[in-house]
């Protein structure tokens, strides 16, 4: 008991560390993401799930990772219609549920009025509950790409061996975030500025 | 100047290592559920009789349908927060806090109206706290109905090849790029 919330400090204050590090704590790095102007945050988060993706189920198959630390979680409507819920959210604010309790944490003062938001939006969500269940949008399988040995998760593809599957998505990831340029929006203009910039430069 | 987050190639493979150590010492990394154990422990301290949270022989329950499921799981994470996820969350504060003291503090200005904002919708205070309380409510809102956020369905439910994950980032990107490039059209 004692030792899991040692492991839950240990890994909560590296988490919260990291996303500060990556700039997910600052929502001007999650604007430029999300208007594709500069996609290091995208990249870093492509290649994190990759990374993570590689090492769970190539640690799985050499039987060093527990398949019973895995979590899917179900697939159902709401799952579609929350994200979108989400991203509007997401896009408006800068910040997601983990980013913004950190962007408080690092001393963002509108962070706290995301959060105290957040607080609104669950409390929401717990009187509202039942209508989603009622309408089944909340009924799903906890599906995975492909059937995990050892795991009792349905596979989309029961055919494909589902170790095998985590280890080449998450190879696609990494390439896709090697692929990705860093900057996809006003590529044009930015270059120009750049270009003025250097002219102008010798003469001062 | 705006300072620099470590780059991709190094922030990336730190950043998997560390959500695999989760997978692997624990379980995966998720923040949303958190938002409503708070609010579950705010709601019981407000009306102590409402039954938000209640012990009984058999484990916790709560009148709450929503605390009430899956045997009252939410309900018991309220009326013990002393539990794993609670107390990754919290250090998980501690950690951003702490990194930002090494890495310097938010300037004055950006810590009411980040830059990007700032140059889009101006520079009143007010209006960004409203903007960002209701980013909040529809962010938290959207997780919860969802079953989880960036953090448990995008990065721990694709990295799990989960379907679920991979739903849930279509429907979030789906919305915020043309939410961001619509409302975000200046750089700052």
């Amino acid at each position: 008991m004692t030792m899991t919330l040692v492991i839950a400090g240990l890994l909560g204050a590296a988490f919260g560390a990291m996303l500060d590090r990556i700039g997910a704590t600052n929502p001007n790095w999650i604007a430029r993401m999300l208007t594709l102007t500069d996609t290091n945050l995208m990249k870093t988060i492509l290649v994190a799930i990759g990374t993570a993706s590689i090492l769970i189920f190539a640690g799985q198959m050499y039987g060093l990772v527990d398949v019973g630390h895995m979590s899917v979680k179900a697939v159902h409507v709401g799952v579609l219609l929350g994200g979108a819920i989400l991203g509007f959210g997401w896009a408006i604010a800068g910040y997601c549920p983990g980013t913004g309790l950190c962007g408080l944490a690092v001393g963002r003062i509108d962070a706290l009025f995301f959060v105290a938001g957040g607080l609104v939006g669950a409390a929401g969500f717990m009187v509202s509950y039942p209508f989603w269940e009622s309408i089944g949008f909340l009924n799903g399988e906890k599906w995975t790409l492909g059937a995990i040995p050892g795991a009792d998760y349905p596979a989309a593809i029961p055919a494909l061996q589902g170790d095998l599957a985590g280890i080449v998505m998450g190879a696609a990831f990494i390439l896709i975030a090697i692929l990705l340029p860093r900057r996809i929006v006003g590529r044009t203009a930015a270059r120009a500025a750049a270009a003025d910039a250097a002219k102008t430069a010798p003469a001062e | 100047m705006k300072p620099m987050p470590l780059n991709w190639k190094i922030g990336g493979p730190l950043l998997g290592i560390l959500v695999f150590l989760a997978v692997l010492l624990a379980k995966p990394i998720g923040v949303s559920t958190q938002f409503v154990v708070l609010d579950a422990v705010l709601w019981n301290l407000q009306q102590p009789d409402a039954g938000i949270v209640t012990q009984t022989a058999e484990g916790f329950t709560s009148t709450n349908a929503y605390l009430a499921k899956s045997g009252g799981a939410l309900a018991a994470e309220a009326g013990n927060p002393l539990t794993y996820p609670v107390v990754f969350v919290l250090a998980m504060m501690v950690g951003a806090f702490l990194s930002s003291l090494i890495r310097s503090t938010v300037p004055k200005g950006e810590r009411n109206v980040p830059a990007m904002y700032r140059a889009n919708t101006g520079g009143f205070w007010p209006l960004r706290w409203v903007l960002a309380f209701a980013g909040g409510v529809l962010v938290l809102y959207g997780a919860r109905l969802a079953g989880g956020c960036t953090s448990g369905h995008m990065m721990s439910g694709m990295m799990q090849t989960s379907i679920s994950g991979y739903v849930f980032a279509f429907g979030a990107f789906l919305t915020a790029f043309p939410t961001a490039m619509a409302l975000l059209k200046k750089e700052g």
